[in-house]
């Protein structure tokens, strides 16, 4: 009843074919972007903005690269922190090395430098799969974090092994540095998040997503109506590394402002990222910033009711935040193995017939 | 010289003219390690006949049909297509020269829709650059039109129109084999190559399947070329057969030819050996 397709006709297959296909749901996007764009840097500060906004939309990022290379190509990996390492030590270099051009062409191509990293070590991926494929990109993982950590070009040569962010300023407004203002962060990061997720929206449901799709699906099968394996594999690894490059990009550059690669780019930002897809959905746009918002706010909200309204020790709060998240994460997979997508979907079919179910 | 002498056709017994040879295979042999899968087999399809190629289990006949697709390599022996000698191809390969085929086990992609699904057989015709796709503009979004324009006319042709969105996983045994059919049929391909298209259907969807089948090959001529185990439904579908047996030819000709074949009623039928 409140939510309807029927009635929703295209007439052309062009109609058919639209980003949001179902009438409500573009509206509700639309509401959405709006309220984004329109409402939230207005009334945006700075707690809210380290806390929720911010980290949320670069997660949303990464998960939507990752997600295109495990949920809709079938190649798990396990390299995403290794990779947002890669992005953030290129857009470090890019930054001191050409400080005259705009910020906004260093982190896409740090996506681009990110994207060729990720085909290399995408290689393994032609002869092995599954368990054995991330367990190689595990390598990845490790090695890049080594690496950025024992060549000090990548660094600078700075005493402390650290990367600091200089200030950079789009149109005026700084967006990263010490000066820069929670509205400044939001906006650049939500533009990111925007265009992207428009691309990865657009890549899935064309001809390269349907190739992905086959490989995932029935590796034997996609070769035999013409897929090559090896492009359709390594196109996969390409993109999703540049979501995830611009992801550690954004990461360093807007959110951070200094990072030591080991703390910032370890192997739990992998695992971090792992679940956010997985709790969202795998195979799904949707999923993607299921995964993201759930995985930052929990952990705020939590410690919010805990600290904020039951007056809990904050270090006693955090450690429970930890097992609650955890309990959670468990909870939800047994409930729903396909991630918040899914239930979002089934939500969708309920309220198609609520309040009559006949 | 690597061009074929293309042979005249015939006329079959409903009166279709068949064409000269579309694809031949020269003496060809399979082994895996030891195990000889096919030893020495040599025979032709012409444009536009439904060749059956039967035998009892363990014939080679899938492995028969899987040197076709380019899914293995011959020992010995050549394949020749469209006149051209074919070297050894990566599955894919095979795919653009207008070679589709669908499996035994059905092997659709579970996780897309059927309409997605049967969109995946014209990947070869999609050639939208990365940024068009990306932006979704231009080219990509002109190709993804025409090419749904063909793919609506064969759920129409296959009447599936009612499935179209549904995920192939939800769907029952018998609309799976048509969809399977469906995405091979996309590709527009000359030679089609059906892999116990009826394998566990019921009478009904036979019937259906053997319909389709004939259909597709009088509306858009193409050339078929299957296996399948109901006696019933080759020696009525097929133009011309070909017999295996432990990896060898034993017969090959029109259905009445090869019903009437010694050595083909002994090896199905069995022989007593005394």
């Amino acid at each position: 009843m409140l939510y309807r397709e029927a009635g929703d006709f295209k007439t052309s297959y062009r109609d058919d074919g639209q980003t949001f296909p179902i009438r409500l749901d573009r509206w509700g996007y639309y509401i959405v972007l709006a309220v984004a764009f329109g409402i939230i840097p207005f009334i945006i500060n700075d707690y809210w903005a380290s806390a929720v906004f911010v980290p949320f939309l670069i997660y949303a990022v990464a998960a939507l690269g990752l997600n295109i290379l495990t949920g809709y190509a079938g190649q798990v990996s396990l390299g995403t922190g290794g990779f947002m390492a890669v992005g953030a030590y290129a857009v470090y270099k890019l930054m001191t090395a050409f400080p005259d051009v705009s910020i906004v062409i260093h982190i896409l191509l740090a996506g681009g430098v990110t994207a060729i990293v990720g085909m290399l070590f995408g290689l393994p991926s032609l002869r092995i799969k599954g368990f054995y494929l991330a367990v190689a990109t595990l390598a990845a993982q490790f090695f890049l974090v080594w690496l950025f950590n024992k060549v000090p070009w990548f660094y600078n040569y700075s005493a402390s092994g650290q990367i600091n962010a200089p200030e950079r300023t789009v149109l005026g407004w700084a967006v990263t540095g010490p000066a820069t203002s929670a509205t400044a962060k939001y906006l650049i990061c939500l533009c990111f998040v925007v265009a992207l997720a428009w691309v990865a929206r657009n890549l899935t449901r064309g001809t390269l997503g349907r190739k992905w799709m086959a490989i995932r699906d029935m590796d034997i099968a996609a070769e035999i109506i013409g897929v090559n394996p090896l492009t359709a594999k390594l196109s996969a690894f390409a993109v999703s590394s540049f979501f995830i490059g611009v992801a550690g990009a954004l990461l360093f550059a807007v959110y951070l402002g200094a990072a030591e690669v080991g703390e910032a780019f370890g192997i739990n930002k992998s695992f971090l990222v792992l679940f956010m897809i997985i709790i969202g959905g795998l195979g799904s746009i949707f999923g993607a910033f299921a995964g993201a918002a759930f995985m930052v706010m929990l952990p705020v909200l939590l410690k919010n009711v805990l600290v904020g309204s039951l007056g809990w020790p904050t270090d006693l709060a955090a450690h429970i935040e930890l097992m609650i998240v955890g309990a959670l994460i468990v909870i939800f997979l047994i409930v729903e193995p396909h991630g918040l997508a899914r239930l979002w979907a089934l939500t969708k079919e309920k309220l198609r017939l609520w309040p009559f179910p006949h | 010289m690597n061009q074929l002498a293309t042979e005249e056709g015939y006329v079959t017994a409903d009166g279709r003219q068949i064409g000269g040879t579309l694809m031949e295979m020269k003496n060809i042999t399979l082994r895996f390690g030891g195990v000889v899968a096919i030893k020495d087999i040599s025979f032709d399809i012409r444009q536009g006949e439904i060749r059956a190629i039967i035998g009892p289990n363990g014939a080679g006949k899938s492995s028969m049909l899987n040197v076709i697709s380019g899914f293995y390599v011959p020992q010995e022996g050549e394949v020749w297509f469209k006149g051209y000698r074919r070297g050894p191809m990566k599955p894919y390969e095979v795919a653009r020269l207008g070679i589709a085929r669908t499996f035994q086990n059905i092997a659709l992609f579970d996780g897309m829709s059927v309409l997605d699904n049967i969109m995946t057989g014209r990947l070869n015709r999609m050639k939208a650059g990365f940024l068009s796709q990306a932006l979704w503009w231009g080219a990509a979004e002109r190709e993804e039109i025409a090419n749904r324009e063909q793919v609506e006319k064969i759920i129409d042709f296959l009447e599936i129109q009612n499935i179209r969105k549904t995920p192939v996983g939800r769907l029952p045994y018998g609309l799976k084999k048509r969809v399977e059919l469906a995405r091979a049929l996309a590709a527009e391909p000359q030679l089609l190559l059906l892999d116990e298209p009826m394998a566990g259907m019921n009478v009904e969807e036979k019937e259906d399947m053997s319909r389709f089948i004939l259909d597709v090959n009088d509306e858009f001529g193409t050339t078929i070329a299957l296996i399948e185990h109901d006696m019933g439904v080759v020696m009525d579908l097929s133009d011309r057969v070909v017999v295996m047996d432990y990896g060898r030819k034993i017969g090959d000709g029109t259905p009445d030819e090869v019903r009437n074949n010694q050595e083909v009623i002994d090896a199905y039928l069995g022989v007593s050996h005394d």
